[in-house]
């Protein structure tokens, strides 16, 4: 009986071996890479995961073979008595298996905070282009300040989705307020780094684009913000990723990285529209 | 025998007035002064099923105005002095949704009547009702099933609006009244039948509110009620 246990264990860990090994066949038709990155600083972020699914990986095939090699040599033991200790004492090969997985989790931790904390600690660029997203059930809407390069105030209580006031604008009082752009997809320049600065109307809600390696939940009341800088043209989804509640599965917007000149263009028709 | 008779003369000058004594008609438009609010255009990127059915940009729909400063959507409606009405009509009325719009955007109908909701998209919808003073509910329509059925019993405007398309507005106009209409292209409406009386005519927009006048009908004429109402820029 035991042996089969052995048997399985193997079957697990060459099972397990297939992601372990694909996720790096980048573009190939049976992948389970992520999608292709669009953005300066999602190298650092893949090559971290990868590291962390090599590392991990062959540590966990090792343990799942070295268990099954345990289970194959003393599941079906020949006499009937108790294993009471561990054979040669345990303490030693505990406390080596402790500090070796100890330091690799620290040296994932560690080297892994390079990556991440490059991209959320440091501040956007003063040339970046600022941008509001906001999320409410179950859409993304995004504004731009418009000709006078300002924002106008948000007045929760003026928010009037029938007429498309998403934000709350008040543009009868507020003259800042009356050529921001607000629109449903979100179009950037692209090789320019845009500053998103976050804001949930209602409930939690992420902002998720795989091909920008960016996820970043939108918590009410908090102000957060995220930047990055797009490398390629295309258009891109953007996902809710926090369950928002009815509508979460159609909560989605589109990523439009265009040109330069494109960007402008668009920037126009927007105006022109207002 | 003769009480018997006197009752059924009673009973045909109470339920056919106009009949007897002929039927009016008030009937007038609806315009603005000054400048009414740009309509926004609206971004259906999230949708591409309802986007696709559009060649020129949508607009939001809070102000529709026809030639000659007039005034569409506007529900104008006899507020005070009409007979009660005890019995609903049978008649449904429709509101569809289509291109992730609502069809009419404002729909007029009596307590009491069934309101028959279609979603004739191929996405879901999410109807509700921002009702305060009947009952407000909220329900999910897939694509492809079959009307929803439903009634109001008390007089309100209820904003209705989609859980799952933020820019879908519309209105129902549930009214005690079976006098009502709704101003049309030119801003025109008219509501027959009138038997003689003194009436208060309601007119009421989405956004500008509402205004009265009264009107006093003696026989079969026509009246003509005009209201205006004072458009804001923003």
């Amino acid at each position: 009986m035991g042996k089969v246990f052995a048997v399985i264990l193997v079957v697990i860990a060459l099972a397990s071996a297939v992601p372990i090994i694909t996720h790096t066949w980048y573009g190939s038709r049976i992948s389970l890479s992520p999608p292709e990155d669009i953005s300066t600083h999602g190298h650092a972020i893949d090559e971290q995961l990868s590291e962390t699914m090599i590392e991990a990986g062959l540590l966990f095939l090792a343990a799942q073979s070295l268990l099954a090699f345990f289970v194959w040599t003393f599941a079906d033991p020949k006499d009937d008595t108790e294993i009471k200790t561990f054979p040669g004492g345990a303490r030693a090969m505990v406390i080596t298996a402790l500090v070796l997985v100890g330091t690799e989790i620290l040296a994932l931790g560690v080297f892994g905070q390079k990556a991440w904390a490059n991209v959320y600690f440091r501040p956007a660029a003063p040339d970046a282009l600022e941008i509001q997203a906001q999320a409410g059930q179950f859409a993304f809407y995004f504004r731009y300040p418009g000709v006078d390069g300002k924002f106008g105030q948000l007045h929760p209580d003026k928010i009037d989705e029938g007429n498309s006031n998403f934000f709350g604008l008040d543009p009868a009082n507020d003259v800042e307020s009356r050529d921001d752009i607000v629109a449903g997809e979100l179009a950037i320049p692209v090789q320019r780094e845009i500053h998103l600065l976050m804001h949930a109307k209602d409930v939690g809600h992420s902002f998720y684009v795989r091909e920008l390696r960016i996820q970043q939940d939108f918590v009410p009341g908090l102000d957060l913000s995220v930047h990055f800088t797009a490398t390629k043209v295309g258009k891109y989804e953007i996902v809710c990723t926090q369950l928002c509640g009815l509508g979460h599965y159609n909560m989605k917007a589109y990523l439009n990285v265009m040109s330069q000149d494109d960007f402008e263009g668009w920037m126009k028709q927007k105006v022109s529209e207002q | 025998m003769r009480k018997r008779q006197l009752f059924a003369v009673l009973f045909v000058i109470m339920v056919s007035p106009a009949w007897l004594f002929g039927a009016g008609t008030v009937s007038g438009k609806v315009t603005y002064t000054g400048t009414p609010a740009k309509q926004k255009p609206i971004d259906m990127s999230k949708e591409p099923s309802c986007a696709k059915q559009y060649t020129t940009p949508v607009t939001t729909e809070t102000i529709v105005t026809g030639p000659n400063n007039t005034l569409q959507n506007v529900v104008v409606y006899v507020s005070a002095g009409a007979p009660d009405e005890s019995t609903a009509p049978t008649q449904a009325v429709t509101f569809t949704q289509k291109g992730c719009r609502y069809l009419p955007h404002v729909l007029a109908m009596q307590t009491g009547q069934q309101v028959k909701v279609l979603n004739e998209d191929q996405t879901s919808h999410n109807i509700h009702p921002l009702a305060k003073v009947n009952r407000e509910w909220n329900k999910s329509q897939p694509p492809g099933t079959p009307p929803l059925s439903e009634k109001f019993d008390k007089e309100e405007f209820i904003p209705v609006k989609c859980n799952v398309h933020p820019w879908m507005r519309g209105y129902f106009a549930v009214l005690k009244t079976s006098y009502y209409a709704i101003s049309g292209d030119n801003g025109s409406f008219s509501l027959p039948s009138l038997p003689p009386g003194k009436y208060t005519i309601t007119a009421w927009q989405e956004d500008y509110g509402t205004q009265t006048q009264d009107v006093t009908i003696t026989g079969s004429e026509t009246k003509t009620v005009d209201f205006t109402f004072k458009a804001k820029p923003y």
